[in-house]
C-alpha cells in the first residue's frame, strides 16, 4: 500500500515536474487485466478536472471582466471578491427543475447536450498541453480535431429540432450556416501549418516551431507573416465556431431568445454552456499549438525553468482573455454581414494565404520569401477591405413630395 | 472593412477597463444595503397625512373631507367621516376622518391626492424599503400606519414644507387678526353678531 501511494504521488510530481513518462513506476503496481484501463483514467481525470474548472474561472472572470469594460463592478458578492459565483451558479442550475416540452422529441432532446459536450472533451484528446502531456499522440491529430469538432453541428442541430420550437428550430439553422461557412476558413488556416511542416501529428507541429540550436527566439509560426494572417483567420473562425460574440447570432435573445437551447433548462442548459466554452479552449488550445508554438516560451532560455505546460496555459489564458475583451467590445454582426464576411473575405483570404506559404516555402532567400508573401497578404487584404467597403450612401436628404426648398 | 473601427474600438473598451480601476469618478454604481446615495427631495412613494403637535391622532390636519378619495385614480383611499368635530390649526372647529385607509397594492403614487389636498393634509413619503416577510400584511395602510409628522415631512422635503408652513402661519394669523377685530367691533353689541352670524 505505501508503494502504491509513494508511485502515486511520484506520478504527480513527474508530471508536475515536466519529466518524461510519468506513469511509467506506477502502472506495473495495478494487476495486469486492469493497466490500460487505469492508464486511460489517469490521462482523462485531468482532462475532465481542469478544462471544466477553467471553464468555472472564466465564467467569473468574464462577468467580472465585461463589468469593468462597461465601468461596473461586475459580481463582487459570493466568496472572496466574487470568485465563487461559479459555485452559486452551478448549484443554481442544479437544484433547477428540468423541463421538457411535451411536443419535443424526447430522446433526442436529452441526447443533444451530451452530444456536445462528448465530442468537446474528445477534442482534447489530441492536443498538446506539455512536453509530455499529450493524452493521445495520434498520427492524424488534427484531422481527428476537425472531424471530432465538427459533429457539434450535429448536436446543435439535434437540439434544435427535437425541441419542436420554431425560435430553437431558426437558431439551430443559423447555427449550422454559420459554422459550416466559418469550418472552411478555419481549415484552410491550419490547412497553413500542414502545409508547412509537412505533418498532421499536433505534437510535431509543436517540435517544428522549438527554437534552433543556438537561436534565441523561438520559430513560432504567428512569428511568420502567413502564419501571422493565418492565425488572424483561425481567431476569427474559432470565433464564429464557438458562437461567441460578435458572432453569437444563433442565441440572438433579441430576435429569437436563445435560439437552440431555447428549450432547456436547469442542468442541460448548463451543459450546452459548458460545452460551448469547451469548444473555444479546445479551439484556442488548436490555435496555440498551431501558430503560438504550443507549449514552447516565445524565448528557449525560459524554458529551462518554468515548465512546458504553464506556457500552455499562460497562452490558453491570454487567448481567452482576448476574447472576452473582444466581447465585451464588438456588437453582433447581421446574418447578412456573417456569411458576407466568411464567403467573399475570409475565403479568398485563407487561400490567398495558402498561396503565401508556399511562396514562403519555395523563396530560397530569407529576405525574398518575407518580402513576397508580405506584399502578397497585405495587398490580398488591402484589396479585398476595399473592394468590399459598401458604398457610402450619406449625402444630402432628398424629399419626395415636400418642395426641394422647404426649409 | 480594413479594421481600424476594430482597433479603435478595442483601445476604447480596454480604457475603460483600465479607468475602472484607477478612476473611481467612472464606477457609478452604488452598492445598495451597504451605501447608499441620500433620497431626492422631490422622490415620492406613498401617501402619508400629516399631523401637528405631539399626539399623531388628535394633530391630524385631514378634515375628511374626501375629495382625495374622490379623485384617487385607481379609488385606493377610503375614508368615512367621524362625526364629532376637532379644532384645526387655525381653532376652527372641522370634521376628522374615523377610517382613512389607504390600499398600498392599489396606490399608483400618482400624486394627485397630495395635489387637490386644500388642508395640506396629505403628502408623499419617501420610504421606499415597505418590503415584508408575509404576502398580504401590511398592504392596507390604516389611519395610525398613515400618520406622520410635520417635522417628518419638513425632513424629507424641506423647500416643499417651508413654503407649506409659511403659508400656513400667514392664514393663522391673517385669522387671528380677522378675529380680533371682529371681537372688537362685537364687543359692544353682542345681540348683533348672534344675529349676523345665523
Amino acid at each position: 500500500m505505501m508503494d502504491w501511494i509513494r508511485e502515486f504521488l511520484g506520478m504527480l510530481w513527474k508530471t508536475v515536474s515536466d519529466q518524461p513518462d510519468p506513469k511509467a513506476a506506477f502502472l506495473p503496481l495495478i494487476p495486469e487485466e486492469w493497466r490500460s484501463e487505469t492508464s486511460v483514467l489517469l490521462s482523462i481525470a485531468p482532462l475532465m478536472m481542469i478544462f471544466p474548472a477553467l471553464f468555472a474561472l472564466t465564467t467569473v472572470v468574464e462577468r467580472k471582466g465585461l463589468g469593468r469594460i462597461q465601468n461596473r463592478l461586475g459580481p463582487n458578492r459570493v466568496g472572496p471578491a466574487g470568485f465563487l459565483q461559479f459555485a452559486a451558479d452551478g448549484l443554481k442550475t442544479l437544484t433547477k427543475e428540468d423541463i421538457v416540452p411535451r411536443a419535443a422529441d424526447q430522446l433526442v432532446h436529452f441526447l443533444a447536450p451530451l452530444a456536445l459536450v462528448v465530442p468537446v472533451f474528445l477534442t482534447f484528446s489530441v492536443l498538446p498541453f506539455g512536453r509530455h502531456l499529450v493524452p493521445l499522440d495520434l498520427e492524424s491529430g488534427l484531422l481527428f480535431f476537425f472531424a471530432i469538432g465538427a459533429a457539434t453541428e450535429l448536436s446543435v442541430f439535434m437540439a434544435g429540432w427535437a425541441s419542436r420550437n420554431k425560435y430553437s428550430l431558426l437558431g439551430a439553422l443559423r447555427a449550422v450556416a454559420q459554422m459550416v461557412s466559418y469550418e472552411i476558413p478555419l481549415i484552410l488556416s491550419a490547412l497553413t501549418v500542414v502545409m508547412a511542416t509537412g505533418t498532421l501529428s499536433l505534437p510535431q507541429i509543436v517540435d517544428a516551431q522549438a527554437a534552433g540550436n543556438g537561436e534565441w527566439l523561438a520559430r513560432w509560426h504567428v512569428f511568420t507573416p502567413w502564419g501571422f494572417f493565418g492565425f488572424a483567420l483561425f481567431l476569427v473562425a474559432a470565433c464564429a465556431e464557438a458562437n461567441r460574440a460578435p458572432f453569437d447570432l444563433p442565441e440572438g435573445e433579441s430576435e429569437i431568445i436563445a435560439g437552440y437551447y431555447l428549450e432547456y433548462s436547469g442542468f442541460k442548459f448548463a451543459l450546452f454552456f459548458l460545452g460551448e466554452y469547451l469548444g473555444l479552449f479546445a479551439a484556442c488550445g488548436l490555435g496555440i499549438t498551431l501558430f503560438l508554438g504550443g507549449w514552447h516560451a516565445p524565448l528557449p532560455i525560459l524554458e529551462r525553468w518554468i515548465p512546458s505546460y504553464a506556457w500552455f496555459f499562460a497562452k490558453l489564458a491570454a487567448l481567452i482573455g482576448l476574447f472576452i475583451w473582444v466581447r465585451g467590445t464588438l456588437p453582433r454582426v447581421r446574418m447578412d454581414q456573417l456569411m458576407n464576411l466568411a464567403w467573399k473575405f475570409m475565403l479568398p483570404l485563407a487561400l490567398v494565404n495558402l498561396l503565401a506559404v508556399a511562396l514562403w516555402h519555395f523563396l530560397p532567400n530569407p529576405l525574398a520569401r518575407w518580402a513576397a508573401s508580405s506584399i502578397l497578404l497585405a495587398g490580398a487584404y488591402v484589396g479585398l477591405g476595399r473592394a468590399l467597403m459598401p458604398p457610402s450612401r450619406i449625402g444630402k436628404r432628398v424629399y419626395r413630395y415636400a418642395p426641394q426648398d422647404s426649409r | 472593412m480594413l479594421g481600424t473601427g476594430i482597433i479603435k474600438g478595442m483601445v476604447e473598451t480596454a480604457r475603460n477597463f483600465v479607468g475602472s480601476y484607477t478612476d473611481k469618478e467612472r464606477l457609478t454604481t452604488v452598492e445598495y444595503p451597504e451605501e447608499r446615495i441620500p433620497a431626492k427631495e422631490n422622490a415620492r412613494q406613498f401617501p402619508f397625512l400629516v399631523f401637528d403637535g405631539e399626539d399623531p391622532q388628535a394633530g391630524l390636519r385631514c378634515v375628511a373631507c374626501q375629495i382625495c378619495e374622490k379623485e384617487c385614480p385607481p379609488q385606493c383611499i377610503l375614508i368615512v367621516k367621524d362625526t364629532t368635530k376637532k379644532p384645526d390649526y387655525m381653532g376652527k372647529m372641522q370634521f376628522q376622518p374615523k377610517v382613512f385607509d389607504i390600499d398600498i397594492s392599489v396606490c399608483m403614487s400618482c400624486q394627485i391626492c397630495v395635489e387637490v389636498c386644500p388642508f395640506e393634509a396629505i403628502k408623499m413619503d419617501t420610504e421606499f424599503e415597505l418590503s415584508r416577510g408575509d404576502r398580504f400584511g401590511g398592504l392596507l395602510v390604516n389611519k395610525t400606519g398613515l400618520a406622520k409628522s410635520n417635522a417628518h415631512y419638513r425632513r424629507i422635503h424641506p423647500a416643499e414644507a417651508a413654503e407649506v408652513d409659511s403659508r400656513l402661519a400667514a392664514e393663522k394669523a391673517k385669522a387671528e387678526a380677522k378675529a380680533k377685530a371682529a371681537a372688537a367691533a362685537a364687543a359692544p353689541a353682542p345681540a348683533t353678531a348672534d344675529v349676523s352670524k345665523k
